[in-house]
């Protein structure tokens, strides 16, 4: 007995110490961003059971911001072939990755996702603009020329049509990509920025100062995923929760959706750009590891077929928004001929 | 004293009474009880309310509800062309889903040529046909042209629907069952074709983005690979280690701070052992990302500290009559130490390993940084193979959208803490048998 575990303990340390472990690795690895992820796990799981010559791809979720570092680590074996994003890659991401010798990076666009605001499903009907969110939400107003902190409590104050209800915003935290469409999609642009302006904020300063959310605890950061903002509808009824078109449809039963100046979001809605709230989603591809990572290539191919991000495919029905049809041909073609970034 | 001293006392006179402050003492000893007996009740609700909610929620994650449809293997349907005896791949793309949907709706009475009848099917039957059928095929050809009873997987939603998760008040529109789908599972039920069958695939299956073919047995075999490898790497190096520490060392300074850096880091946070694995194992030593081995050295490095203090402690309790016993009879130190004190420790040591263990087969932290936070559906067939872990896959399910995974959630919560009560038990068990008391 004491002789086996010494045994296989050296076996194990050996294999431990074998630096630079080469076998070939036989399986695509991706990485990234929790909203991609869904999607991702559909297409590596059809992928598995329709190639039976190749593994089913490992992927793994954690951010984009993450996931881009991991996939800018560089080339070889023990680099991730796919970063998925939900946004675009930055200039200083993609510098970093070709300091690091990932010189070729292909980009490819999946299609989008939409934000939607919900409440509780007993609640009465929402409609809101970008300026009701601006005034319920924003760091600091401006009255009468003048920015004091938002002096806004509840909902009725910033817009008589909405309900009496104390503002209690759930939106997405620092972290998430989803804030970013947040800032730019709704505060600056329900913000006033000549106002801003002429209540003594410099130039550069503006964007800045129409995007800052209240900290006084009427808006809250969830850093975690759309489950917890959910929690949170459920133990405060007159809560007002951001999440993505998909959660929401997933959990229509329980939420109601609010529409933003007068569109009610759908995949109709947010592929016809009608819908103001949406953003594009994207996955990099290491082109170094094409032809190398058996399964890469058909992967990629078989992700961006009409059978999976089209819009009869499951990731529309599971809440995608598919890219229009011109477009999804456009990405098609752009990856055949390799075109990198 | 005697009792003679006692009886030649006084007793006419009582002494004088002495305020001892008795009734205070004994108000103090009242109170203090009723402050163990409140810690204690508070710190058991709490479990109560835990367990409850979790057993509430996750017990029905042990049923899935499945339906037995009359499967015709249509050789129209399978294999068209009839080349199935020079291209064996006719049997793996085969169109299996309309196999099942045809059965089903032959059994509910739907004509094949009723569109909206047959598009109201879609989601009734999971997608997980394709593979159960065809690996029923691909087994045994024989079976095309052939009609068999087979128990095929309901969709996640009709599960949910079945089990009463699904709040039937809410509008049709809103809800991920139509009435019509409700009518043919009340249908189905009163004939005894849908039923909850044992879910076998919640130990089986790998991860999957449909909930009802999703399962932890990708994550139970990382877990057990990571485990092996942290016993046959943490026991012999932390028993070592203390060993030396404990019995041959000088006490100097340099071993006064080796012991203030192993209770050091017995105290670190997790996530770091994660970054230094990263870091160590993956970006140096190049071993695979997402590999069971790689979680397992890191969980061995954050167990190590643990094993050497409970080695330590237990080498400790050996009173030194045994050594000096032993010595006094000839043995060598070495001798003194294999053949009498360790084997007095050894209940001692095992107890801290498994408890080193139970903390190990908990960690998500650092797995998440050495990418092991992941989809897999494959099953590792060695530890260098990409996998996952229990805790992971609960934290996997916590973030999905779809309904039945938080069921399927709890129900990994329950299979988790039987894994973790069951290694307490041994070491209590273990403690109970062979510690013995000087």
């Amino acid at each position: 007995m004491k002789k086996a575990i010494l045994t296989a303990s050296a076996a194990v340390l050996a294999l431990a110490a074998s630096a630079g472990y080469a076998a070939a690795r036989d399986q695509v690895q991706i990485a990234g961003s929790s909203t991609v992820l869904p999607y991702a796990k559909i297409v590596a799981e059809s992928f598995g059971e329709t190639f039976t010559e190749f593994k089913t791809p490992v992927v793994e979720s954690g951010g984009s911001g993450a996931g881009i570092k991991e996939f800018c680590k560089g080339v070889g074996e023990n680099t991730i072939d796919i970063a998925n994003s939900s946004r675009k890659m930055k200039e200083d991401e993609l510098k970093s990755c070709v300091d690091a010798g990932v010189k070729e990076v292909q980009e490819v666009k999946i299609g989008y996702d939409g934000i939607v605001f919900a409440t509780d499903i007993k609640g009465p009907d929402w409609a809101l603009t970008p300026a009701d969110l601006y005034k319920a939400l924003a760091a600091q107003l401006v009255v009468d020329g003048k920015l004091v902190a938002n002096p806004n409590t509840k909902w009725n104050q910033v817009n008589p049509a909405l309900p009496d209800w104390d503002i209690a915003a759930y939106i997405p935290g620092e972290k998430h990509g989803t804030r970013e469409v947040f800032e730019e999609k709704l505060m600056a642009a329900g913000c006033d920025k000549e106002a801003v302006k002429a209540a003594g904020v410099g130039e550069k300063e503006v964007t800045k100062a129409c995007v800052a959310v209240r900290k006084d605890g009427k808006a809250v950061d969830i850093d975690g995923d759309y489950t917890e903002t959910l929690a949170r509808i459920d133990s405060n009824k007159t809560g007002v929760g951001v999440f993505g078109l998909s959660f929401y449809e997933n959990n229509a039963d329980k939420l109601k959706v609010a529409t933003v100046s007068g569109v009610t979001p759908s995949t109709e809605t947010i592929a016809s750009g009608e819908y103001p709230v949406s953003r594009p989603l994207f996955f990099y591809v290491k082109k170094a590891h094409l032809g190398v990572v058996p399964g890469l290539k058909e992967y990629v191919e078989f992700f961006l077929d009409d059978q999976m991000v089209g819009p009869e495919g499951p990731l529309a029905e599971y809440g995608l928004v598919a890219a229009p049809d011109g477009e999804r041909q456009e990405q098609r073609d752009a990856f055949t001929a390799g075109k990198s970034m | 004293m005697t009792d003679a001293a006692i009886g030649s006392l006084p007793i006419a006179s009582a002494p004088p009474r002495r305020d001892i402050g008795l009734r205070r003492r004994y108000a103090a000893e009242r109170r203090f009880r009723w402050y163990g007996l409140a810690a204690i009740s508070v710190g058991l609700i709490f479990l109560v309310v835990m367990l409850a909610s979790i057993i509430g929620k996750g017990y029905t994650s042990f049923l899935q509800t499945s339906i037995l449809l009359p499967i015709t293997f249509d050789a129209q349907v399978i294999d068209p062309q009839d080349r199935r005896d020079t291209d064996p791949s006719v049997l793996v793309k085969a169109n299996y889903p309309q196999l099942a949907r045809d059965a089903l709706a032959q059994k509910l009475g739907i004509a094949l040529d009723d569109k909206p009848q047959i598009a109201a099917l879609r989601g009734f039957v999971s997608d997980g046909v394709r593979t159960q059928l065809r690996d029923m095929v691909v087994a045994d050809p024989s079976l095309i042209g052939t009609t068999r009873d087979v128990w095929v997987l309901a969709g996640a939603n009709l599960d949910s629907a079945f089990k009463g998760q699904i709040d039937l008040e809410v509008a049709e529109g809103n809800r991920k069952v139509s009435d019509r789908q409700i009518g043919w599972m009340d249908q189905l039920r009163a004939e005894g074709a849908m039923a909850g069958k044992f879910n076998t695939g919640l130990f089986t299956y790998g991860a999957s983005s449909r909930p009802e073919t999703s399962g932890m047995g990708v994550a139970i075999i990382g877990s057990l690979y990571m485990m092996a490898i942290v016993l046959l790497l943490a026991l012999p190096i932390g028993v070592a280690a203390s060993i030396y520490l404990e019995e041959f060392a000088k006490k100097t300074r340099l071993t006064d701070i080796i012991e203030v850096n192993i209770n050091n880091l017995a105290a670190v946070p997790s996530i770091v052992f994660g970054l230094l694995g990263l870091a160590v194992f993956i970006n140096f030593l190049g071993l695979p990302r997402s590999a069971a081995l790689v979680g397992g050295l890191v969980l061995t490095l954050m167990t190590l500290p643990t094993i050497i203090i409970a080695t330590r402690a237990a080498l400790a309790a050996v009173p030194p009559s045994i050594r000096s016993a032993a010595l006094g009879l000839g043995a060598s130190k070495t001798q003194t130490v294999f053949q009498h004190v360790l084997p007095l420790a050894t209940p001692g040591i095992l107890t801290g390993t498994i408890i080193g263990l139970a903390r190990a087969l908990g960690e998500t932290a650092p797995l998440l940084l050495i990418g092991m936070v992941a989809f897999v559906a494959d099953y590792p067939k060695t530890p260098l193979d990409p996998a996952t872990a229990l805790p992971v896959q609960i934290y996997m399910w916590a973030n999905e959208a779809e309904r039945a995974f938080v069921e399927r959630m709890s129900g990994a919560i329950i299979i988790l803490l039987v894994f973790l009560m069951a290694m307490n038990i041994t070491a209590i068990v273990l403690r109970r048998r062979f510690e013995r008391r000087w």
